[in-house]
């Protein structure tokens, strides 16, 4: 039982990460990036270039070379989130509703196929963090889960410092508020949601390197189902509230450790889709989400 | 002209057999037929509701697996199937309508996702659908060979798009399109919008499950595999491309989404990554699609008056 | 008095701030009741309290003797309201004639067999549909092209648009927010000329208004509001001189 809870978390942390991603795009322009998934795909590529890249990578030394590879995937899936957002979104603000999300799945489509037609599919990633184990509590608990849930913390708590204590952070609440207003007072509103999607898209890259070292294999299709369930965790939270996301991450992995040890795990998708869709239907502004009236 | 474009449409497709019955190309065009068929069908939930919807093929895949259950557990013909087909594709509008049709329209969209990959994931778990492998040994709709089957799919097609435009121009149908312009003022006007948008799906499911029943007699099987997100997003091409609640702009959309990639087989997984970069350079340069509805209607019929019309 | 629509201790608040608080007023059959007030003294709240679109956290609305407190906005319309927008919601890419048609969507006469078959009763429908839309275009005094997309029309005939597609639903009650914003002076007139004919319809009409010539000349009844609340209900010379209404306008003197 205690090992579900941990297991939960642990994926929880994965889904979290990719979660906060989507809720601050959608808090600041009220955008569903569909294509957030793919970019966590590839953060997981990115990264398995820049270790193939490296070379062999002796064991002792994997631990430098992921953090490393971290960073790198970040830069670039940060980036490539900046570029899809000046390219496809920026110069739709301001359309339907219905053209923007059009358009997002257009970019999703032209992400994962791009990868695909590099011929990079299915890859094994060159590190894969094989540690020791620890018996806590009964619960099995390896070094590199605990790494990989460090980092995963220490990202979230850098974010919520960054979006909590600095200017662009209240900025980005500003503009999430009212993005005329924040206009007037003389926010940069194109710089700070350039810079939402480098956050945003960044963290996204950097689960998809965590996920590749942990489970050791990469393809193309990778960040479509977790782009759906990083939406459920981020809607489960509150979308467009950062801690919320956090919470529905954690929340929805210890649903899904849950539901797939009762219901059997090929049931695990159809139990996460069935937790959105409720919701969505009973509390659709989430568990720490403010109503908002949207109407006339 | 405009009037001619639908039948001319349909005399090009009547005769392209007669010119060339390879097998291959009949595949390619029955194919494409089935494929008009799902445009259609999703163009009335899109094009004219204004209702993203991105796991279309889970109606079509309710149609293509009820009746491929029946036909081969029963050993019905497949014609006798559609009745329960419809009945199925109805309620199936129903489950994933009613719990999500109060949503906001980009909820609503990945939702619709979600319910397309539990379609899926679902067919493939369970044992009656003949899990990972699905159902084989359909039984066809024999009408002379190939090209028989293609001329009934000509047929239902072109009464399926006929009738997606019969309803867009009628009470229903600007209903639809109300909401789609200003639902705020859709209601104001006294539209049941949930309850019609709940028609709007129900409408698209039967094109989407009668799609279904003829590529299950197409290709005389059914699987999990022909229902990937792929080919919602494929439909939802054919749509956009074609221009939103444009019927013969779909129809038009749907044979080039269909074809391009028979055409450019060789580029493999390229064929997809300019799909999506056509999707988002046409939204962003021609949101309304290559052939758009040119909304025009004639200024002022002088109609002669009507007995107890006028007030 | 014979009451069409009873507004009782209507509230709404929204985050915290009480846009309509406490609100009462009724307008009677027939009449033409103007409701003004300051910016943000919670005239548009109320209205959308009572056509549906705001679910009031108290109150009643009660229409023609039933209560509507809190029903949908389409149920609202069916049970006899119509009503315009302050910023003009018409349905862009449609022509003028579908969007006074939208006014007529309650009036059925066709189902979707009959549009799929395109039966004689889906025929004289759409023909009645059409005479009427054409009628009602004909009512408010629109002078412009029919068949064509309502955006491309200028603002005033917009604004005559959605009147007609409010009077199409021939509901009893007509509720005008701001109808005379951004119209000019002759436009205004004929609005004022055209509320009147409205009324001659045996139709009531409320109307939120700013320009003040405009709600003198035409009102029978002039409700003011301030805070959320009614401060002043009476003839336009009554309201004139309430030295409540000055004190809301220009401010406590001195």
């Amino acid at each position: 039982m205690i090992q579900l809870v941990w297991d939960g978390l642990f994926v929880g942390s994965f889904y979290a990460l990719v979660a906060l991603g989507y809720s601050m795009v959608y808090g600041i322009i009220k955008l569903l990036n569909f294509a957030h998934g793919d970019i966590y795909m590839l953060g997981a590529f990115a990264g398995f270039v820049v270790l193939s890249g490296v070379g062999g990578v002796t064991a002792a030394f994997s631990v430098v070379a992921l953090v490393g590879a971290l960073v790198a995937a970040m830069a670039v899936t940060g980036g490539l989130g900046v570029l899809v957002e000046r390219v496809a979104y920026r110069p739709l603000r301001g359309s339907p509703r219905l053209a923007v999300l059009i358009t997002a799945v257009g970019v999703s489509f032209t992400l994962e196929y791009g990868v695909a037609a590099a011929g990079a599919n299915p890859r094994v990633f060159p590190v894969r963090v094989e540690s020791q184990a620890w018996q806590v509590l009964g619960v099995r608990i390896t070094l590199a889960q605990l790494a990989l849930m460090a980092i995963a913390v220490g990202l979230m708590i850098a974010l919520d410092r960054y979006v909590n204590r600095t200017s662009t952070g209240r900025a980005m609440r500003a503009i999430a508020l009212d993005p005329k207003g924040a206009l007037l007072m003389g926010v940069n509103v194109n710089a700070v949601i350039s810079r939402t999607f480098f956050i945003g898209s960044a963290l996204a890259g950097a689960a998809g390197v965590m996920a590749g070292a942990y489970y050791g294999k990469i393809e193309f299709l990778m960040g479509f189902l977790i782009g759906l369930k990083a939406f459920t965790a981020a809607v489960m939270g509150g979308i467009g509230n950062i801690r919320g996301a956090m919470l529905g991450g954690l929340l929805l992995g210890l649903l899904e450790a849950f539901g797939a040890h009762f219901l059997g795990g090929e049931w695990r998708d159809v139990f996460t889709f069935a937790v959105l869709i409720v919701f969505l239907s009973v509390k659709p502004t989430g568990l720490l989400g403010e109503r908002v009236s949207e109407r006339v | 002209m405009g009037r001619w474009v639908g039948p001319a449409g349909l005399l090009v497709a009547v005769a392209i057999p007669f010119v060339d019955a390879s097998p291959y190309t009949l595949n390619v065009l029955t194919t494409a037929a089935i494929f008009v068929m799902l445009a259609a069908g999703l163009n009335i939930v899109v094009g004219y509701c204004g209702l993203l919807d991105l796991g279309y093929v889970a109606f079509m895949a309710v149609g293509a697996y009820t009746s491929g259950i029946l036909s081969t557990a029963f050993e019905l013909p497949l014609l006798y199937t559609i009745p329960a087909v419809l009945v199925v594709a109805v309620l199936a509008a129903l489950v994933i309508g009613a719990p999500t049709l109060r949503l906001r329209s980009d909820y609503l969209a990945i939702v619709t996702l979600g319910f397309g990959e539990i379609i899926r994931i679902t067919a493939t778990n369970l044992d009656f659908t003949g899990g990972p492998t699905g159902i084989f040994g359909i039984p066809g709709i024999d009408v002379g060979g190939p090209a028989g089957f293609y001329f009934v799919c000509v047929a239902v097609v072109a009464l399926a798009v006929l009738g997606s435009a019969r309803l867009e121009r009628s009470r229903l149908g600007r209903a639809w399109m109300f909401i789609r312009e200003d639902e705020d003022a859709a209601e104001a006007m006294g539209v049941n919008t949930y309850r019609v948008k709940l028609l709007a799906y129900v409408f698209g499911a039967i094109w989407g499950a009668s799609a279904g029943v003829l590529f299950a007699a197409h290709l005389s099987a059914v699987s999990p595999q022909s229902f990937v997100f792929l080919q919602s997003a494929l439909v939802l091409m054919a749509v956009v491309l074609g221009g939103m609640g444009s019927a013969r702009g779909v129809v038009v959309g749907a044979v080039v989404i269909s074809v391009v990639p028979e055409v450019l087989r060789d580029l493999g997984a390229f064929r997809y990554v300019f799909f999506g970069v056509v999707l988002v350079v046409v939204m962003v340069l021609r949101p309304q699609g290559l052939w758009p509805v040119r909304r025009r209607e004639p200024e002022r019929v002088d109609a002669p008056v009507q007995e107890g019309v006028r007030v | 008095m014979n009451a069409l629509l009873e507004v009782r201790d209507l509230g709404i608040s929204f985050g915290g701030v009480k846009a309509v608080d406490g609100l009462t007023f009724s307008v009677g059959r027939g009449e033409i009741v103007s409701v003004i007030g300051p910016n943000g003294a919670g005239k548009t709240s109320a209205f959308n309290c009572v056509t549906g679109f705001y679910k009031p956290s108290r109150g009643r609305v009660v229409l023609d003797g039933s209560d509507i407190t809190g029903w949908s906005p389409f149920a609202v319309a069916a049970a006899g309201v119509a009503r315009t927008f302050q910023n003009l919601r018409l349905f862009p890419n449609l022509t003028v004639l579908d969007n006074v048609r939208a006014g007529m969507h309650l009036r059925g006469g066709q189902n979707a067999f009959d549009a799929l078959l395109r039966t004689p009763r889906f025929k004289r429908a759409e023909r009645f549909l059409t005479e009427e839309a054409h009628r009602w275009l004909d009512f408010v005094g629109y002078e412009g092209p029919r068949g064509g997309p309502v955006r491309d029309l200028p603002y005033g005939r917009q604004r005559q648009v959605e009147i007609a597609r409010a009077l199409a639903r021939e509901a009893p009650l007509v509720l005008l927010d701001e109808p005379g914003a951004g119209l000019n002076h002759g436009e205004k007139g004929a609005l004022l000329g055209l509320i009147r004919r409205i009324r001659d319809l045996g139709r009531t009409v409320v109307l939120i208004e700013h320009d003040m010539g405009l709600v003198m000349e035409v009102s029978e009844r002039v409700v003011v509001l301030d805070h959320g609340r009614e401060i002043a209900d009476g003839t336009p010379a009554q309201v004139k001189a309430d030295p409540a209404v000055v004190e809301a306008y220009l401010g406590r003197e001195g």
